[in-house]
């Protein structure tokens, strides 16, 4: 491709990249243009309402948020710690059921079929419900070895929920993977573990990044579905205060407290579908 | 017997089927060291099965492998050890794409063969400057052309430093343009004594190149002997309608 303006380019090349140019031009007009009227006509449905000065008062009353925001931000350190712990254990689980259901050994059958109960079982289930059994029927079964503490319960609830998803997803990752990598690993003398661990793995986690943060994203926001169970988190703090006056500003501190932690991911998420496309294109 | 004939391969009455399908209905075939086989025949009739069977990435049904000797089919064996005098280069596919040119080439000698990665990469090196690939250690399989491609998936087989190689059609996706920087390696690699069987529709190079052709229809060896012969007077009538389709 020539560069527009480089000397000796043709005449028509520059009225192509002159046309071109008002093209771009008109299309980032017309693309302002509505995005300022969708959103004026929003604003002003929201503000005209007849109800608007009463939520403003009770949902966005700036020195109730700014008194809980402490309070909230403190609780949230627990939402981020929850996510990442239980995103080791999600992984760790993820891996094992992925690997235990594209093995071919016949030998594996029995352990197979309780990898597809578990995926089966654990995506089928809300998380809310996984949240409950978990957090209440653990503790009930008084046996002695089991974790009462209602942080590892909470992080045990989301391994056994989030693990069965993104195990599907790494598995759809490894079969993604053409058999011709399979074969020639092995042609090089490498077991098949090892073939799985240097080749085929590296290969399929790359293809699913995308998915797979997209899978952490929701998993950041369900730590808040731990509060049914009494974990003292973001949501649980903003629930308390707004309890107490009668406010409902504190959920929009700790609704804010969520996208901002969200947000770096799906940026990280959308930079590397840009990258792997790129990298399919040979770039 | 090993000193008679010094042969390095030895395959009898190999079957193997998939499903309902017999692919190979009793293949037998001698491959003798340092000498260069190229397998053809038409699409479907089971040199590239055959290949696999060779270096046991297909498990047969029936006959026996010999290699150096040994029975290879012996589920005792030690399949990987197999392989790593073994190699084999296919159609396409064969680059790891997440590994640049020279991991490629290093993970098979350090991580199968338990060499110095120093070494493994002196060796890498010296194998690209000959194909004529010295600058793009560093590169990925994806910046690569086709040729290219596959001169480094040569290049990593040979780096195992095999006793016995194998070529699946390996030009056969690649561009007319790309095909002629392949087959001078596969010239240099014979002229080195490489031991080589070879499936390929190049049948102007198979004649240049080979010691022996064998033509395989069906599943079955159907004819086998040196390329004047095949080319100029084949013995059996289905080899020389193959031939009379595929010779330019
Ligand atoms: N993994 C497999 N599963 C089922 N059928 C297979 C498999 N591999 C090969 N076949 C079948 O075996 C037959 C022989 O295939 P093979 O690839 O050995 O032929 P070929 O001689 O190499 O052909 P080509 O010249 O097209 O490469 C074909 O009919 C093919 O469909
Ligand atoms: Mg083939």
């Amino acid at each position: 491709m020539t560069e527009a303006g480089t000397p000796g380019v043709s005449a028509r090349q520059l009225e192509r990249d002159a046309y071109r140019r008002r093209r771009a031009r008109t299309r980032a007009a017309v693309a302002v243009v509505s995005t300022v009227v969708v959103l004026g006509v929003l604003t002003a449905g929201v503000l005209l309402s007849p109800g608007w000065p009463r939520v403003r008062e009770t949902y966005f009353n700036l020195g109730e948020a700014r008194s809980v925001f402490p309070e909230v931000a403190k609780a949230f350190v627990l939402n981020i710690r929850l996510f990442l712990v239980a995103e080791v254990f999600i992984l760790i689980v993820a891996i094992i059921v992925a690997i235990i259901r594209v093995v071919p050994s016949p030998a594996l059958a029995p352990i197979k079929l309780l990898a597809v109960v578990y995926t089966d079982v654990f995506r089928g289930t809300p998380t809310i419900l996984v949240v409950f059994l978990v957090g209440f029927g653990v503790p009930a079964l008084g046996l002695a070895g089991l974790p009462t503490s209602l942080f590892w319960l909470g992080v045990i609830a989301l391994t056994l929920s989030y693990g069965a998803y993104v195990a599907e997803v790494l598995r759809a990752g490894i079969l993604s993977i053409h058999p011709t990598q399979w074969a020639s690993g092995r042609a090089l003398g490498l077991s098949y573990g090892k073939t799985l661990r240097l080749v085929v793995l590296p290969q399929a986690v790359r293809r699913v990044a995308p998915p797979l943060l997209n899978d952490f994203v929701s998993l950041q926001k369900d730590t808040a579905l731990l509060s049914i169970i009494g974990l003292v988190e973001a949501l649980r703090v903003a629930q308390v205060d707004s309890g107490r006056t009668f406010h409902f500003s504190s959920y929009i501190v700790a609704a804010l407290f969520f996208i901002a932690a969200t947000i770096p991911l799906a940026r990280f998420t959308d930079y590397l579908t840009v990258r792997s496309l790129r990298r399919e294109n040979g770039i | 017997m090993a000193e008679a004939a010094a042969g390095l391969l030895r395959a009898e009455a190999v079957r193997k089927s998939f499903g309902d399908h017999e692919v190979l209905k009793g293949v037998s075939l001698d491959i003798a060291e340092g000498e260069v086989v190229c397998l053809i025949g038409a699409s479907g009739s089971g040199k590239s099965t055959l290949l696999r069977c060779l270096n046991l990435l297909e498990q047969v049904d029936d006959g026996d492998i010999w290699f150096d000797d040994r029975e290879i089919t012996d589920p005792r064996v030690d399949a990987d050890a197999v392989r790593r005098d073994i190699g084999i280069v296919f159609q396409a596919y064969n680059l790891f794409p997440h590994l640049s040119v020279e991991q490629n080439i290093v993970l098979g000698p350090v991580r199968s063969r338990g060499e110095s990665r120093a070494d493994a990469r002196a060796r890498a090196h010296t194998l690209l400057e000959r194909v004529g690939l010295g600058d793009r250690a560093g590169a990925y399989p994806d910046a690569l052309s086709g040729g290219q491609q596959q001169r480094v998936a040569l290049v990593r087989a040979i780096a195992m430093q095999p006793r016995l190689l194998l070529l699946d059609e390996i030009t056969s996706a690649l561009d007319p343009m790309l095909v002629g920087d392949v087959l001078d390696v596969i010239r240099d690699l014979r002229a080195d004594g490489m031991t080589i069987v070879m499936a390929t529709h190049e049948m102007t190079f198979a004649r240049e190149v080979s010691d022996r052709i064998v033509f395989m229809a069906d599943g079955r060896i159907e004819e086998s002997g040196p390329p004047e012969q095949i080319f100029t007077a084949p013995r059996s009538p289905r080899t020389a309608e193959f031939l009379a389709r595929h010779l330019p």
